[in-house]
């Protein structure tokens, strides 16, 4: 049942917690939601790097991974421009 | 906004037949959380259907492994949400997540499943590895 679309009509990453690495610094992690002409909808996002926190990424990541996603907005929109790669959070720690 | 009681009963069932006692209240969660001894999952419970549509079924597989936590209580994030947010004082280092798992060992978090090692993955791999934990936490001869 791994991957299985829940929600019909939604890609397969609909509902997933996702790492949304960008082509700059930010790191963004969040619900996917989907992808419009705008950019990648996310849901409850924590982002990389975040004011005030001396964390680098991976220490960033290894904390989100233990703790979980301590969500700093509601909803982001990352413009597809600035996507480089997106990958579930659960699997992050496999790469 | 909580969602209609009847829409949720079926979902509070499915963790009656498992033998989770449910919290509704404050004092209800301080009463069995307040000073907790010996092993406890608390099921932190959620409408979500893609994620504890996989959660309720995964606990209830894991919990027929003979290793197992001696209490198994649930909260309902959204339901009741007084009693939720009083749970999640007791695993406050824990970003919220609903569903989610917390297996505390007198008191103490021993080993946490948040939302997303659930997301996308079926009852029966979820279950594989809350039975890893129940046999590193909740077994007899389990390290105290």
């Amino acid at each position: 049942m791994s991957g299985q679309v829940f929600h019909p009509g939604h890609s397969e990453l609909h509902g997933i917690t996702v790492v949304v690495e960008t082509t700059g610094e930010a790191l963004y992690v969040g619900r996917y939601h989907e992808e419009t002409p705008a950019g990648v909808l996310l849901h409850d996002v924590a982002e990389h790097p975040a004011p005030g926190s001396n964390l680098s990424r991976e220490e960033f990541l290894a904390r989100t991974l233990k703790f979980g996603v301590r969500a700093e907005r509601r909803n982001l929109v990352v413009p597809s421009g600035e996507v480089r790669q997106i990958t579930r959070l659960a699997h992050w720690e496999k790469q | 906004m909580p969602y209609d009681p009847r829409m949720v009963q079926p979902m509070r069932d499915e963790m009656a037949r498992m033998g989770a006692r449910e919290l509704t209240t404050v004092p209800e969660v301080d009463a069995l959380l307040g000073d907790q001894k010996g092993t406890m999952l608390v099921f932190v419970n959620s409408v979500c259907g893609c994620a504890a549509g996989m959660a309720r079924p995964a606990l209830n597989l894991a919990l027929k492994h003979p290793n197992r936590p001696q209490q198994v209580v649930t909260v309902f994030a959204g339901q009741d949400v007084d009693a939720t947010a009083r749970a999640r004082q007791y695993f406050a280092d824990y970003a919220s997540s609903s569903p989610s798992m917390a297996l505390l060992r007198d008191g103490e978090v021993v080993h946490f499943v948040h939302r997303h090692m659930i997301e996308g993955r079926s009852p029966q791999e979820v279950a594989r590895d809350l039975i890893a934990a129940f046999d590193r936490h909740c077994a007899t001869s389990a390290v105290q």
